[in-house]
C-alpha cells in the first residue's frame, strides 16, 4: 500500500495514540477517550447513532455506529451495554473500515471456462438452485452439503437448518463452530445435560480468583480481561494464568503456571485428588446434586476417514472415583506435566478454600484438544466437588470465540446432529421441528452425517458433490488444509461460496455470492453469556450484496420449497426470529421478545417474566428450578450433574527425533480469525502485517536462528515458511513453536493435524510435531 | 521525525488546567480521558532537538504530576 508522507505521519500518530490508549486501558479498565473517537466525525454532520453488537468476537460488546447521510462513519462502545460499559478493543473500534476495501465482493461471480464472470445475482442464484437440484436428483440428497458459521446470524443459521433438514431432508449441515466450540458443547451436555454456561459476565465483579486454563484473554477476550484487571486493581482479585505459552495475559496476571501440552488432563485430576485428600469436598452439595460416571478410554483420535466412536457411560461411586485419582497425586503428575508439586497444591488450595470465590475461564486451549470433552468435564469436576458453581463469582465459564457461536451454531443448532431444539436422534425433537417447520416428520433423518472434518474428507473422496459455504473461510481455518484444498479443487464437487471479500476459499468456488456485511443487514447474535443481541440494518451494502439468509431463502424457493419460506424480504429477520423462538418456549430456554431486544443491549436467556436469568440451576436466580432444593441441574433427568472419571491420555502426535518441536497455533489481538476482514483494515493490518513463528530464545540460540530470519516449519503433512519471532509478542515453552493462523499468505494449517476429540469431533490445533529449519 | 505518545497524569483536580496548558504547546496533541484523571499526549516534531524542547515544555507545566512515555508503537508487533 502506497502512502504519502503526511498520511504516513498521521498513521504513526494514530498508532502512537492507540498504543497510549491500550496502556491506559490496562491501568484504568473501562477508560473512555470519547474525543478521539469523535475526532474523525464530519463536522456539523447529523450523526445518527445506531446500536448493535460488535462483528468480531464472542465477548459480544455493544457498539454504537455513527451513520451520516447513509454512510457508517464512526464506531464507539455502547455505554449502556453491560458487557463492555462503553469500552471496545482495537478491532471493535475499527471494524467498519473493512467495508471500504477496494476488493469488496459486490456482484455474483460465476466461473465460466476457467474465468470468473460478473453475473446478475438472480441468475447466479438460479445456477446454484439448479445445480443443487440436479445433484440431488442424480446422486441423492446426501450428496449436497452446507457449511456455515458461528458468525452467521440467528436467522441465517435457522433458515440453513430448515432448508437442509426440513426441506431437502439431509443432515449434511455443519459449521465452523465445530472447530472452536464443539468440545464445550459436548462437555456441557455430558456433565449437565444442557448447553452453555450457567453464569454470566457479572461473575467478574464478584470473584476472588480468576483461573484461566490455556486462555490468552488479554488478546482474545480483551474487554473481559480488562474488566478482570479492573477488579484486580480495585478489589485485589487475583488472576492465575495456566498455559503452555507465556502471553500478554500471563504477564498481566498475578501468577503464571506453565504446563507441558496435553497434561492439563492430569493436572485437573491432581487438583481433584488434593481437594478430596484435604477434605475440601463440599459434601452436602455432592450428595444432593452429583452423580459419578466413567466412559470408554483409548478412544483413538479420528485420524482415519469415516472414524466412528460412541461413548458408553457407566455409573460409578465416589470411592472408585477416589481410587482412580490415586494415579494423579501431585508428585506423580509433576513428573510429566512440568508443573511443580507446589503449584498443583496452590491451585487446589484456591479451589478448595470455601471462603474464596473462583471462576475458571477457558476457550480454545481446552476445546481444540483431542480430549477436549474430557478436559471440559474435568474442570466441571473441580467446581462440582467444591460446590463452586451457579453462584455470583463462583463457576466454570467456557468462553466462546465467535460472535454467535452460542446464538446460532449452538442454540439454532447448525451442526449435523442438532435441531433448533435438541438433536436429530431424538424422535420428540424431530417431531417438534417437523411441526413448527410444517414438514412431514419422516423427512428429517434421524442419523447425523458429516461433522466439519469428515465433511471436507467426503468432498475430497468425491462423496459430497455440491457444497455451499457461508460466512467462513475453511481453506484457511481447517486443519490439514494441505489435503482439503486439493479436495475442494476437484471437478467432482461444485463449490458455492458466499462471502464479503475474496478468500482462498472463494478462489476455488464455481459460484461466488456477494454477501451483505454485518451492519448492511438486520440480524441477531448470541454471545458467550447467553445474551441475545439484535440490530437493525444501518446502511445499504454496495452493488448486489444480499443477506445470506435471503440468499438461502431464494435458493429454497427456486428448488420448490417456497411454501416453507413464506418470509418477506424487508422483514424476514423478524419473521424468522418469531418462528424460531417457538422452539425454546418455557422457563428453561425462553428467549426475549424482539420488542425487548430492540430497546436493550441484549437480554440473557432463559428470559422469564420479563427478566434475564443470570445464574442457571440455582433456585435463588433460576425460575426453572423445580426440585425444592437449592440447586437443580434440570438438564439431567434426575436433576443431578455428573462428575466424570476421565484419565490422562497422550496426544496423537508427539515430538520425536525427526519432528522435535510441538506446534501450537492461535490468534492475535489485531486480527479476527483468518484475517479476511481485519487485514483489510489498514490500522490493524499495519500493526500486524504478517504471521511469524515464535521461538523460545534458548531454542533459537541452539539453532542459531535470529529474529526475522525465514524459517521453514514442516510436519508430516506440509510446510510453511515464516519469519522467526524471538522475545516479541509471546514466549512458547522450550521445545514448542507458536504460529498465528490469520495470514492467508502463510498457511500454517497446511502443517497442522486433523486429529479430533472422538466425542465432540473438534480438531486439535494446539499440538502436533514439527521440525524447523532455515528456509 | 520523532512521534511519541505519553500518558499525562494531572495534579489532583487540575485536569482541565493541564489540558489548557498542553493545548498551547506546538507539535503536541491532547486526548483527555472522559472518565478518568488521565490524558494522552502525542508529540510530532521534526528532529531530536525539537522533540526534547517540546518534552521540556510539557514537563515544566505545574498542573502535571507525572509524564510517562508509552513505547512500542513503532515496532511491528507492538510488543
Ligand atoms: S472484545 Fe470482542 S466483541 Fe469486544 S470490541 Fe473487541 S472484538 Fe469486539
Amino acid at each position: 500500500m502506497q502512502h504519502s508522507l503526511t498520511s504516513r505521519r498521521n498513521f504513526l500518530k494514530k498508532m502512537a495514540a492507540a498504543a497510549a490508549m491500550t496502556a491506559a486501558a490496562s491501568m484504568f479498565p473501562g477508560i473512555i477517550f470519547a474525543s478521539e473517537q469523535d475526532a474523525n466525525l464530519p463536522k456539523g454532520g447529523n450523526l445518527d447513532w445506531k446500536k448493535g453488537p460488535c462483528r468480531f468476537c464472542g465477548v459480544g460488546c455493544g457498539i454504537l455506529v455513527g451513520v451520516d447521510q447513509g454512510k457508517a462513519v464512526a464506531v464507539k462502545g455502547d455505554p449502556n451495554c453491560s458487557v463492555n460499559k462503553g469500552l471496545l478493543c482495537v478491532k471493535g473500534y475499527h471494524q467498519i473500515m473493512c467495508t471500504q476495501a477496494k476488493d469488496r465482493l459486490t456482484h455474483a461471480l460465476v466461473k465460466k471456462n476457467g474465468r470468473y464472470v460478473q453475473t446478475p445475482i438472480n441468475e447466479a442464484l438460479d445456477i446454484v438452485a439448479n445445480k443443487m437440484k440436479e445433484t440431488i436428483e442424480k446422486h441423492g440428497k446426501d450428496s449436497v452439503a452446507m457449511y456455515t458459521s458461528g458468525q452467521s446470524t440467528i436467522p441465517e443459521g435457522y433458515v440453513a437448518s430448515k432448508f437442509m433438514k426440513g426441506a431437502i431432508g439431509t443432515n449434511n449441515l455443519d459449521c465452523n463452530a465445530r472447530l472452536c466450540m464443539a468440545s464445550a458443547v459436548a462437555g456441557f451436555l455430558t456433565t449437565f445435560g444442557a448447553d452453555e454456561p450457567m453464569g454470566c459476565y457479572e461473575d467478574i465483579d464478584h470473584a476472588d480468583y480468576f483461573i484461566t486454563w490455556g486462555n490468552n484473554m488479554a488478546e482474545m477476550h480483551p474487554v473481559l480481561f480488562s474488566r478482570m484487571l479492573e477488579q484486580k486493581n480495585r478489589r485485589g482479585a487475583k488472576i492465575i494464568d495456566f498455559a503452555t505459552r507465556t502471553t500478554r495475559s500471563s504477564t498481566a496476571s498475578n501468577k503464571s503456571i506453565l504446563f507441558e501440552p496435553q497434561t492439563d488432563l492430569a493436572v485437573a485430576n491432581a487438583i481433584c485428588y488434593e481437594i478430596i485428600k484435604n477434605g475440601w469436598v463440599n459434601k452436602s452439595f455432592v450428595e444432593n446434586h452429583v452423580n459419578f460416571s466413567k466412559g470408554l478410554t483409548n478412544m483413538g483420535y479420528g485420524l482415519e476417514d469415516k472414524y466412528k466412536f460412541k461413548d458408553k457411560p457407566t455409573k460409578i461411586d465416589f470411592e472408585s472415583y477416589k481410587k482412580f485419582l490415586e494415579n494423579y497425586t501431585p508428585e506423580k503428575v509433576a513428573k510429566y506435566s512440568k508443573v511443580s508439586v507446589k503449584d498443583i497444591k496452590y491451585l487446589a488450595a484456591i479451589y478448595g478454600d470455601p471462603n474464596k470465590k473462583v471462576v475458571s475461564y477457558w476457550c480454545m486451549g481446552m476445546n481444540q484438544h483431542t480430549r477436549g470433552t474430557w478436559m471440559n468435564n474435568l474442570v466441571y469436576n473441580i467446581h462440582l466437588l467444591t460446590g463452586k458453581i451457579s453462584q455470583p463469582g463462583n463457576g466454570p465459564f467456557s468462553l466462546t470465540g465467535q460472535p454467535s457461536a452460542c446464538g446460532t451454531a449452538r442454540e439454532v443448532g447448525t451442526f449435523t446432529h442438532k435441531l433448533p431444539k435438541g438433536v436429530v436422534m431424538n424422535e420428540k425433537h424431530r417431531r417438534l421441528a417437523a411441526k413448527i417447520w410444517k414438514v412431514p416428520y419422516e423427512r428429517i433423518p434421524s442419523k447425523p452425517t458429516y461433522h466439519a472434518t469428515e465433511m471436507f474428507r467426503a468432498v475430497d473422496r468425491g462423496d459430497i458433490k455440491f457444497i455451499w459455504t457461508q460466512v467462513t473461510n475453511p481453506l484457511v481455518s481447517l486443519p490439514k488444509t494441505s489435503r482439503y484444498r486439493p479436495g475442494m479443487e476437484k471437478e467432482s464437487c461444485f463449490v458455492v461460496v458466499s462471502d464479503v471479500f475474496p478468500t482462498p476459499t472463494s478462489d476455488v468456488a464455481d459460484v461466488i455470492l456477494p454477501a451483505s456485511w454485518h451492519i448492511e443487514k438486520s440480524g441477531l447474535y448470541g454471545n458467550s453469556e447467553r445474551r441475545t443481541q439484535h440490530w437493525n440494518k444501518m446502511v445499504e451494502g454496495p452493488g448486489e450484496t444480499t443477506p445470506d439468509a435471503w440468499m438461502t431463502i431464494e435458493v429454497a424457493k427456486r428448488m420448490g420449497y417456497g411454501d416453507l419460506f413464506p418470509y418477506s424480504e424487508e422483514n424476514h429477520v423478524e419473521e424468522i426470529y418469531k418462528e424460531y423462538t417457538q422452539f425454546h418456549e418455557g422457563a428453561k430456554h425462553g428467549m426475549a421478545p424482539l420488542e425487548v431486544l430492540k430497546k436493550e443491549s441484549g437480554a440473557i436467556w432463559p428470559y422469564v417474566d420479563g427478566k434475564s436469568t443470570q445464574w442457571r440451576f440455582n433456585a435463588k436466580y433460576d425460575p426453572a428450578c423445580s426440585n425444592d432444593k437449592d440447586f437443580h441441574f434440570y438438564g439431567k433427568p434426575d436433576g443431578k450433574a455428573i462428575i466424570w472419571q476421565r484419565p490422562y491420555e497422550p496426544a496423537p502426535e508427539i515430538p520425536d527425533a525427526e519432528y522435535p518441536f510441538w506446534l501450537n497455533t492461535g490468534r492475535v489481538i489485531e486480527h479476527w480469525h483468518t484475517g479476511s476482514m481485519t487485514r483489510r483494515i489498514p490500522v490493524l493490518h499495519k500493526a500486524m502485517p504478517a504471521a511469524y513463528v515464535e521461538f523460545h530464545p534458548d531454542d533459537a540460540k541452539n539453532l542459531g536462528i535470529r529474529n526475522g530470519e525465514k524459517i521453514k516449519v514442516s510436519s508430516r503433512r506440509g510446510s510453511c515458511i515464516l519469519p522467526a519471532s524471538i522475545n516479541e509478542r509471546g514466549l512458547p515453552t522450550r521445545g514448542q513453536v507458536f504460529v498465528p493462523f490469520f495470514d492467508e499468505n502463510m498457511l500454517i494449517n497446511d502443517v497442522t493435524l486433523d486429529a479430533f476429540c472422538p466425542i465432540s469431533k473438534e480438531p486439535d490445533y494446539k499440538k502436533c510435531a514439527v521440525k524447523v529449519e532455515k528456509a | 521525525m520523532p512521534i511519541k505518545s505519553y500518558l499525562a497524569h494531572p495534579e489532583e483536580g487540575q485536569k482541565e488546567t493541564l489540558i489548557k496548558a498542553l493545548s498551547k504547546i506546538d507539535h503536541c496533541d491532547v486526548i483527555p480521558a472522559e472518565n478518568e484523571e488521565l490524558l494522552i499526549v502525542v508529540t510530532d516534531t521534526e528532529n531530536k532537538t525539537d522533540d526534547e524542547k517540546v518534552k521540556a515544555s510539557i514537563e515544566s507545566i505545574a498542573s502535571l504530576k507525572l509524564l510517562a512515555m508509552v513505547s512500542g508503537f513503532n515496532t511491528p508487533k507492538n510488543k
